[in-house]
């Protein structure tokens, strides 16, 4: 029995709505807020393999459902993190593995490193980036849309520009277009899913966890386009062409995350990837990465989004330069950053979420994930302005730490 | 022109590296004393990485350097010169299940420019992989890496069968990775966890008596 019991569904989701806002803008909330986002986490407790999860998407709701109602978190992410297989061997995507693509069945799937442009193909990005990516990148990057890569210019329609349709008439055009059909409606039914999922949990009283997912500039070139050793050496070898690049990504940013405006909870979850001090200095981050970074941030702020950016690794080297954002409209998720020094450098300005170990989630017991709250609490959220959440996503971890941070947060939390 | 190349290699002058290197060669300068430059290089690249001067871009580029220069005058070596005083060897990988290998590549290549020899097992490394390598190459460290919460299982897994292989006591391990720490390294039985590739580099060092 929970005093969450005696609440209507409303109530609840209003109550935890107001409380993560509270927190954000930097206001004393009724009690420290605990979610977060999970990958394998749900499916493990509750019995489906992520290779189930991925293909039967009713198995991948009631395992979310399940762990909604066992932990109560302040919102739901649910299902959307267990990406749909289907599509995705419609397509032959080749930039991941995934359980029974090359990896096991309680295996998150991980990204094939590699470059899908390369470094000469700036310029050709740069001129007309929607060109480069439906003849260079979807054809590299999906096996069943090889023949993309003759899709007629569109730039050049005007006048004559239908005299060019004849692309469309070869075989392996017309096999690449049933394929994208066959997928498009592969992925309308995770979407029904998803779409299933949250109107299910908002009539539980569970705010929607995110209202879009974003990348910064840098790594929108860097992940699937450049690849991770392309991009840190371009910094280097091709600094211009990188710089000019980066003012079209911030633009492509800030079109990823404007989808997050209007909603109750307007969280756009903005993943961190390459800035963090294991891949380069300080310099390098101030010239190629947080810049782009900070002008899409205020360009979503503006837009009265919530940018909730996901800072992996740790970032201490970094906190003077990213604490320069507007005050009160963000979220900092840490990883292995010290929270003390986190909270002293960012504590003014933008609400920090984190970052219980997640080798403790996993080897230690209720006590020491109790232990570590409690110095979270004390040390970040003395008058609000911290979330609870594992240091990074959740995958394997003792069920009862897991309760443990969620039943302790809210025990010990409550700010009177 | 030795002292040039080095210069040029350590910092980052790519196409000066390799001018560098044809004109060494159009002077018949012994192709070895071309290595000898880069393996020179590469441990002022080191040093610099481990002053925070340098970061992966760097190393990613001297690691190119490196190939390509080597790919240029190896062919040209009258006889390879064996092994030339290692401090010990290292056998490395990324634990079964995970497929991230940047960050044991730059383990990789730091202990290499600091003088181990370096087996590197690749990606997605079952146990018993692991197992047949120690056997086969007697290493003193073995370096399981990942970057996953799976792969503390892993890693424990292939603890355990090291053990079970007899072979426990003649290696050291180290664990390393994005979320490796103290606890884990405890709950896999591993001997140390190492932060960084400076961090591994000082373990290896200090268990094979080298600095």
């Amino acid at each position: 029995m929970t005093p969450n019991d005696n609440k209507a569904p409303e109530q609840l989701y209003a109550e935890r709505v107001k409380r993560i806002k509270d927190v954000v803008a930097l206001r004393t909330p009724d009690q420290v807020p605990v979610f977060g986002p999970y990958q394998l986490f749900p499916y493990l407790y509750s019995g489906v393999t992520f290779k189930q999860a991925m293909n039967d998407y009713a198995a991948a709701r009631r395992a979310c459902r399940k762990f909604a109602d066992d932990f109560q978190p302040d919102a739901d992410f649910g299902p959307i993190l267990a990406y749909p297989a289907k599509p995705m061997e419609t397509l032959g995507l080749k930039w991941f593995k995934w359980p029974g693509h090359g990896l096991g069945d309680n295996t998150i799937y991980q990204f094939v490193e590699g470059e899908y442009m390369t470094a000469d193909e700036y310029d050709e990005f740069i001129y007309d980036p929607s060109d480069f990516m439906l003849t260079k990148w979807v054809p590299r990057s999906f096996a069943g849309l090889e023949a993309f890569a003759s899709f007629p210019t569109q730039r050049r329609m005007m006048w004559s520009g239908w005299m060019g349709l004849g692309a469309f008439a070869s075989e392996e055009m017309q096999e690449s277009f049933r394929i994208a059909v066959e997928a498009g409606k592969q992925v309308n039914e995770w979407w029904a899913s998803i779409g299933e999922y949250n109107a299910d949990t908002v009539a539980r009283g569970f705010p929607v966890a995110y209202a879009a997912f974003d990348w910064p500039p840098f790594d929108i070139i860097g992940d699937t386009l450049r690849g991770t050793r392309g991009i840190l050496a371009d910094m280097r070898r091709h600094p211009d062409k990188l710089l000019q690049t980066m003012e079209i990504a911030t633009k492509i940013f800030v079109e990823y995350g404007s989808g997050a405006a209007g909603a109750d909870l307007p969280l756009c979850w903005i993943w961190v990837h390459k800035g963090t001090r294991n891949f380069m200095s300080d310099e390098q981050f101030n010239t190629f990465y947080w810049p782009f970074l900070r002008e899409g941030i205020v360009a979503l702020i503006d837009k009265g989004i919530i940018p909730m950016v996901y800072w992996e690794a740790d970032i201490e080297s970094r906190l003077e330069h990213i604490v320069d954002i507007p005050k009160g409209k963000a979220i900092y998720h840490i990883a292995q950053t010290d929270i003390a020094k986190a909270k002293a450098v960012l504590g003014d300005t933008v609400c920090l979420m984190g970052n219980v170990p997640n080798s403790t989630l996993l080897t230690g017991t209720p006590d020491d994930v109790k232990a570590y709250c409690k110095m979270a609490i004390d040390v970040a959220g003395k008058d609000g302005g911290f979330i609870m959440d594992a240091a990074v996503m959740l995958d394997e971890a003792k069920p009862e730490n897991v309760k443990a941070m969620f039943d302790f947060t809210r025990e010990y939390g409550v700010y009177r | 022109m030795k002292e040039q190349l080095v210069q040029a290699i350590a910092d980052m002058e790519e196409d000066q590296a390799m001018e560098l290197t044809e004109a060494m060669l159009a002077a018949d300068v012994d192709p070895q004393e071309i290595l000898d430059a880069c393996r020179e290089a590469m441990t002022i690249v080191g040093q610099r990485y481990e002053a925070g001067e340098y970061f992966l871009p760097e190393l990613v580029i001297a690691g190119d350097m490196l190939t390509a220069i080597g790919d240029r005058v190896k062919p040209l070596l009258q006889s390879q010169t064996a092994g030339s005083n290692k401090l010990g060897t290292v056998v490395i990988g990324t634990v079964e299940g995970d497929i991230h290998d940047i960050g044991k590549d730059i383990v990789g290549f730091m202990l290499d420019v600091n003088g181990f020899e370096v087996v590197d097992l690749g990606v997605d490394v079952p146990a018993a992989e692991f197992v047949g390598k120690i056997r086969e190459v007697s290493p003193q460290v073995v370096a399981l890496s990942g970057f996953l919460t799976l792969a503390f299982d892993q890693m424990k897994a292939t603890v355990d069968a090291i053990s079970e292989a007899g072979l426990r006591d003649s290696v050291h391990v180290m664990i390393g990775g994005a979320i490796m720490d103290e606890s884990v390294r405890s709950y896999i039985g591993a001997d140390a966890y190492g932060a960084d590739a400076t961090a591994a580099v000082k373990l290896a060092q200090g268990w094979t008596g080298g600095k």
